[in-house]
């Protein structure tokens, strides 16, 4: 089974289109990886699939990195 | 058939345009999944579908009940697959002078035509993002743009449905999502057959064609506007009205 870390980081590389290489834990993804809005909403989708949780939308706007997004999963799940 | 293989959801196929387009959409290849208010209406679309040979069923479903719209969706994901093509037909309604027009009538038209609309694309969107392909077509009406007398909540629901649509296209079309209206004018259904023969004949003098239109006219550009064809074509209202309206 892998990490919270490592399925984030698939889930961001398949949802953003970048490489593993580019995807670091202090990656932001509007300004380091390129997301705009609707891929942020695809993003959230997605970890929620994932991680079969729901992420609500007010905790949703706070996940700016990967890290974060991290740390919610791992919080929550 | 170009469509083969790809699921669409068609709501208020019973009758009307409605029936025509999910004839039209299944005879290009697609699955066609048409809703209804009743369990007859449903049943009747699958039996439609199956006298042509199609792909496809009916389904209860209200367009007016968010329940009900989950409830369906939930019912199409499990049986057709996920809808890519999203046909918003089902539409009242309930005319009358604004002086004497009751807040139920406004609202459910309201509900009917407009919310409906909102409900259904926000439970489809994400496949579509998913799939990368999604074509969704809102029927409006001629009279969104022109206005009418004694219908001052049919074309508010209209009218709001045509720059829904246009938001949509924007916010979705680097998905490869596209969203369009088509607008009817005077079609010969069962929605236009409830008018007395002066306001019939005060349309047909309007009407540079000198004739009503027929629902296959109106489904011809559905189904093209879903096809892989038109994948360059979105925000856009397509009038089909036998040239009483031009935008």
């Amino acid at each position: 089974m892998s990490t919270v870390e490592e399925r984030v980081k698939k889930i961001v590389c398949e949802q953003l289109g970048v490489k593993e290489s580019e995807v670091q834990n202090t990656s932001s993804f509007v300004e380091d990886l390129g997301a705009d809005s609707l891929d942020t909403v695809e993003l959230v989708m997605a970890l929620e699939e994932e991680f079969e949780t729901e992420i609500p939308d007010e905790e949703a706007e706070k996940l700016a990195s990967v890290q974060d997004a991290i740390d919610y999963i791992v919080a929550h799940t | 058939m170009s469509l083969e293989g790809k699921t669409a959801l068609v709501t208020g196929a019973t009758r009307g345009i409605g029936k025509a387009v999910a004839k039209a959409l299944a005879e290009q290849g697609a699955t066609v999944v048409g809703t209804a208010t009743s369990a007859a209406g449903a049943e009747s679309i699958s039996a439609d579908l199956k006298a042509v040979g199609a792909k496809g069923f009916g389904i209860v479903m209200n367009v007016a009940d968010p329940d009900s719209i989950d409830a369906g969706l939930k019912e199409v994901n499990e049986k057709a697959g996920v809808p890519v093509i999203l046909v918003n037909n089902a539409g009242i309604t309930r005319d009358n002078l604004l002086m004497r027009l009751k807040d139920d009538d406004w609202s459910s038209v309201i509900e009917t035509n407009l919310s409906s609309v909102y409900r259904t694309s926000k439970a489809v969107l994400r496949g579509m993002a998913k799939a990368r392909w999604g074509r969704v077509i809102n029927i409006s009406s001629v009279v969104a743009g022109m206005g009418n007398p004694g219908q001052v909540n049919y074309c508010a629901a209209k009218a709001g449905v045509e720059g829904f649509t246009r938001s949509l296209a924007k916010e979705m079309s680097n998905r490869g999502i596209t969203a369009n209206c088509v607008a009817p004018g005077f079609i010969d259904t069962d929605m236009t057959r409830k008018l007395d023969d002066k306001q019939r004949e005060a349309m047909m003098e309007v009407i540079p064609a000198g004739r009503l239109g027929e629902p296959e006219e109106v489904a011809a550009v559905v189904a093209f506007l879903a096809s892989e064809a038109a994948g360059y074509v979105t925000g856009e209202t397509i009038h089909v009205n036998g040239g009483m309206y031009m935008g």
